[in-house]
């Protein structure tokens, strides 16, 4: 049986697509560590919340600037590859959700991809507003109303490490979204760990982004199936005298 | 329609309207230093109502007070169109009359500049708007504060007055520079409560436990890691901490150049007359003033503290601008070839001093 030149070079085409689809998805580099904070970080100052919060939110509150755990680990941390990664299109659907529960921003630090939607909801039965305060150009300004138990749409095209969100009806609920223009970031738990996945084989720079403690970089080559280790320490600077 | 000079209700009236405007500056230092500017992110409307038909269930939160600052505002305005309306019908003065349609435009100009000040704000010129609609409501103050003044039976029984109740030309100007000089701490203030840097120096008498404290990028940096915001207030740069020590050196200026204007006024009059009797009090004030200022770093902005600062700073301003229209009059209307030996003039001591 003869074989056209046009089909055999679809074919070859349709090869080529499928391993290359094969290869990235196979290439699932992984980096994976802890953030520690050396000295002593200043005490957290307590919340006083108004009646209407103090019913949804029985327990008592604090800021959350330093959260650590027993063994230094350095919750809140945003970790991201800051250079050696490709900006790659936003992912078709959403986003995690920046929820406002109890009266707080739940998480306190989270990530997205630029151009990626994501929701802000209110799980409160009461008005909150939703405040965002980004710095870079490109990235729009929002103040919006919610009354009831709903959720808003936002998006921001830019990328921009961390934009801030407030509602100034109860000044102290602040939270942090980090935006990347690649899904390589990852946020640390409350004992200080991340994780960053599916990392294509190469040579990276991964910064460790703390409000407070400030940040710190490494550079780390993955092969296509390297697991590696990167640790970071922050440190807690003595009061300026 | 008779007018005239003698409007004795005109002129409590004003008197009215400039305790409300002190009022409603006072509310909106409270809206500034709890950071709830932006609670209600719409106007006119408020989340999309009638402000007027905003229901009370909703004013939670930051709500309660950018809100009732917005319809406080909104007395204050409908105030000042009565004055107006009143001047322009019963004030025989028709500089006076200019003056009350001054006052309706300046109300209606604040009042869109606090509506601009929340719509702009996604444009990045929230702050700005702010410090301008802080220091146009002082100046507000001060014109409705005039009003009061002017339409007084003092301002117009003070045509003759004895020797010792009327200081020297060089005085006036005196006061004149001191009240120009609280202005400029004023709006140095504005700047660093809309900026939210009122404690971009954390502690007193020392800043950072210097006279003058490192402005570097990592003594900001170090600065900042030990600011635990409880209202996610941005960090503070450089800037913010000159901001801050200039207002506190300016008030050390005002406070001296204010007990100057004080000893000043007394080497001119007698005892008992009544510009020795404001210039105490505003001597008075400047120290309250500067124990407010001190004591607002102290409690670390208490809310309470630092409205009281901001009221206070209003007055001192206000007096200030007293002393300058009562001295520029006394010594407008006596001219010295005409001015008569007190001993003569006795009654019209006792009217001066009793005013």
């Amino acid at each position: 049986m003869l074989v056209s030149p046009t089909y055999f070079m679809k074919k070859t085409l349709i090869v080529l697509t499928v391993a290359a689809l094969a290869g990235s998805v196979a290439s699932a580099a992984e980096v994976s560590g802890k953030v520690k904070l050396t000295g002593t970080p200043p005490p957290e100052k307590p919340i006083t919340l108004d009646p209407p919060c103090a019913k949804l939110q029985p327990n008592p509150i604090s800021t959350r600037h330093y959260v650590v755990s027993p063994d230094k680990g350095l919750a809140n941390v945003f970790v991201w590859v800051k250079e050696g990664a490709k900006p790659t299109p936003a992912p078709a659907g959403k986003g995690p959700a920046l929820d406002q529960k109890g009266c707080q921003y739940q998480p306190y630090v989270m990530g997205v991809q630029s151009g990626q939607h994501f929701d802000v909801k209110n799980s409160d039965t009461l008005l909150h507003n939703v405040h965002t305060l980004p710095k870079v150009a490109g990235n729009k300004e929002k103040n919006i109303g919610q009354p009831i138990p709903m959720s808003s749409d936002f998006v921001f095209d830019k990328q921009e490490v961390l934009v801030q969100f407030k509602c100034e009806v109860h000044p102290w609920m602040f939270a942090y979204v980090g935006v990347v223009d690649h899904p390589y970031f990852a946020v640390t738990d409350k004992d200080g760990s991340f994780k960053i996945s599916g990392l294509p084989a190469g040579d990276y720079t991964i910064e460790a982004v703390h409000l407070k403690a400030g940040k710190v970089t490494q550079k780390v080559t993955v092969g296509a199936d390297d697991k590696k280790t990167v640790d970071f320490t922050l440190e807690a600077k003595a009061p300026p005298q | 329609m008779v007018r005239s000079t003698d409007n004795v209700w005109l002129h409590r009236f004003a008197c009215a309207l400039s305790v409300a405007t002190l009022f409603l500056v006072a509310l909106g230092g409270v809206v500034t230093t709890k950071g709830v500017g932006m609670a209600v992110p719409d106007w006119p409307t408020t989340y999309g109502e009638n402000m007027f038909l905003f229901p009370p269930s909703k004013w939670i939160g930051g709500i309660f007070y950018e809100h009732s600052h917005r319809l406080v505002a909104s007395v204050v305005g409908m105030l000042t169109i009565v004055l107006a309306v009143w001047l322009w019908l019963k004030e025989s003065r028709a500089w006076l009359r200019w003056l009350g349609v001054v006052a309706f435009f300046a109300v209606a100009f604040q009042g869109v500049l606090g509506g601009m000040r929340v719509v702009f704000d996604k444009y990045g010129l929230g702050t700005e708007l702010g410090i301008f609609h802080a220091t146009f409501a002082q100046l507000f103050f001060l014109l409705v504060c005039s009003i009061a003044l002017f339409t007084s039976r003092w301002w117009m029984n003070v045509s003759k007055c004895p020797r010792d109740s009327i200081v020297a030309p060089a005085v006036c100007r005196f006061f004149t520079v001191t009240t120009g000089w609280i202005l400029i701490q004023l709006i140095l203030g504005a700047t660093m409560r809309h900026q939210h840097a009122g404690l971009a120096v954390p502690d007193f008498p020392l800043a950072y436990g210097k006279i003058w404290p490192a402005t570097d990028a990592a003594s900001v940096e170090l600065y900042n890691a030990h600011r635990l915001e409880a209202a996610g207030e941005a960090p503070i740069t450089g800037a913010h901490i000159v901001v801050h020590m200039a207002h506190r050196f300016m008030a050390l200026a005002v406070l001296l150049a204010v007990i100057g204007c004080v000893i000043a006024t007394w080497r001119n009059t007698s005892p008992g007359s009544v510009l020795r009797k404001i210039s105490g009090t505003w001597v008075a004030l400047v120290l309250v003033q500067v124990a407010l200022g001190i004591f607002t770093i102290l409690s670390q902005r208490k809310v309470d503290v630092t409205t009281a600062h901001v009221a206070v700073g209003a007055l001192t301003f206000m007096t200030g601008w007293m002393l300058v229209l009562m001295a520029s009059r006394t010594v407008a209307m006596n001219p010295v070839s005409e001015r008569v030996d007190s001993a003569v003039r006795a009654p019209m001591a006792g009217q001066l001093t009793h005013a």
